[in-house]
């Protein structure tokens, strides 16, 4: 990911973090295991899982065996799903683990709830709030920010009990921190 | 008056009445898929939430605001707000890592969340229920608690097919180790959370949905394996929704009721009510009256599939 404008960045903002995921096109209604390489790709545009994990290594610095144990699904054009059960390949239910990743377009975003998950040894491209800019982020609020690392999608976090919490992630272009926690999870903290 | 009913059954009316009056408490359950009780304890404190620890499962706070949903640890997923009675039928489930469990009446999903916790997130944990709205909530509520090891079905309950989890070309049905029915019911228990729950009552509605509840467990039962365990919950106190579902489902599927220990004071299920007589290990199962430990009211019952 470059950073600096130039870039457009417009590409960002097609795409929220919805809850129920409703894209129209290039739309698959069964879950689809990842494969495990790019030499084993048989669906076009779909990453592998090899992709995914050098993706949160590699942007965030999350370590690759975070997610032993786990297999990579798509349902829905882009959407991908982490799941630490069995399951056949191309399973018809409604859910399968949780959504962790918007695939299919420039940049790669991670959701809310995977950060949380996943995320709390990142390393990299991960923003520091103090509690009043935290409130807001978590409120959905967009807010000024000094960063000096790449711009993109952030991993967010704050100080909670003891240690460095993820809270969700954000979109940092031009000075400004876009909060992208999904309308559902937005909460005013007391 | 629908507790006036109940009376023959409880040994202290006056209390149980008295009971049923009083508001309950706030209550969470620390998600233990994201942090251990004392980081969230920790998190309440520096956040100035009062709370005070069950003693009976220490993963149950009771607080003393009604505004959990707007802390911090709430917003991380830390916390679950649920009825400390219903944490019961998980504990006596008893799900372990690594196995297959179901939950076919799973939404909003706090049960369904806690056995994820108790099953560290490993293993197999399929969570239906036939209505989409209640399954949305069930989604973000499992996604927010950070639990991967679910699968979320949209089925009747009642003829759960196995059918998604048979991979192409075989016939192979895997069955689940456990199963934890928590019935649809006619919600009598819940009246110190809801004052209004007695209002719709009415004995057909009762009957009704005891059949469904029949139907529910005795399918469960089918796709539970030899010597899996079943465990059947309401929040009702209505004989017909429990001990005669029981009794209909022992006569009708390979399974019997199995004694079990629970960290609360409970009293047997009850094996005659207005005339009819239930199979005499109906009395294995608990009944929780909110008296005996200042809990909503509650049934729980375990069964051992034998074939």
């Amino acid at each position: 990911m470059s950073d600096g404008p130039g870039e457009d960045f417009a590409t960002y903002d097609e795409r929220r973090d919805d809850a129920d995921g409703t894209f129209e096109e290039n739309r698959s209604q069964v879950f689809e295991r990842l494969p495990e390489t790019a030499a084993d790709r048989e669906v076009e545009g779909r990453p592998s899982r090899e992709a995914v994990v050098d993706f949160w290594a590699d942007r965030f610095g999350v370590p690759p065996e975070t997610f032993d144990g786990y297999t990579f699904w798509e349902k829905g054009a882009g959407k991908l799903w982490a799941y630490a059960g069995d399951a056949p390949d191309a399973i018809d239910v409604e859910a399968l683990g949780m959504v962790f990743l918007r695939v299919r377009q420039d940049h790669w975003k991670p959701t809310t709830d995977a950060v949380q998950r996943f995320a709390r040894d990142a390393s990299e491209n991960v923003v520091l709030l103090d509690d009043e800019q935290a409130k807001r982020f978590v409120a959905g609020e967009d807010q000024d920010l000094k960063w000096d690392g790449d711009w993109g999608y952030l991993v967010v976090s704050h100080d909670l009990a003891g240690a460095v919490e993820p809270l969700g992630v954000g979109l940092y272009l031009y000075g400004e921190l876009r909060s992208q926690v999904p309308k559902g999870r937005k909460r005013d903290i007391d | 008056m629908v507790l006036e009913r109940y009376d023959p059954l409880v040994d202290d009316a006056a209390a149980f009445r008295a009971a049923c009056d009083r508001p309950l408490p706030s209550v969470v359950r620390v998600n233990t898929v994201k942090t251990t009780v004392e980081r969230a304890m920790r998190a309440l404190d520096e956040d100035g939430h009062g709370y005070e620890r069950a003693d009976w499962l220490p993963e149950l706070l009771r607080l003393d605001s009604d505004s959990p949903g707007t802390s911090w640890p709430y917003f991380h997923g830390w916390l679950y707000g649920q009825e400390e009675v219903s944490a019961l039928p998980a504990l006596v489930c008893d799900p372990q890592p690594g196995e297959r469990v179901l939950d076919p009446c799973a939404a909003p999903g706090s049960k369904t969340t806690q056995l994820a916790a108790m099953m560290d997130d490993t293993g197999t944990l399929v969570a239906n229920d036939n209505n989409l709205g209640r399954l949305s909530a069930l989604r973000s509520n499992a996604e927010r608690c950070g639990v991967t090891n679910l699968v979320v079905t949209n089925q009747d309950a009642r003829n759960l097919s196995l059918k998604p989890f048979t991979p192409a070309g075989s016939d192979e049905q895997p069955r689940f180790d456990r199963a934890l029915v928590d019935v649809p019911c006619s919600c009598e228990g819940t009246i110190r959370k809801n004052p209004d729950a007695h209002d719709d009552w009415s004995l057909g509605h009762v009957q009704q949905i005891a059949g469904i509840q029949r139907e529910i467990l005795r399918r469960a039962v089918r796709t539970t394996r030899p010597g899996g365990t079943v465990v059947y919950s309401t929040c009702t106190f209505a004989p017909e929704e429990n001990e005669a579902v029981l009794d209909a489902v022992l006569a009708e599927e390979s399974c019997e009721l199995v004694a079990f220990d629970v960290p609360l004071d409970t009293r047997p299920g009850v094996t005659d009510w207005k005339g009819e007589e239930y199979d005499p290990s109906v009395e294995l199962a608990q009944r929780v009256w909110p008296h005996l430990n200042d809990t909503g009211g509650f049934f729980c019952a375990k069964l051992e599939v034998t074939a």
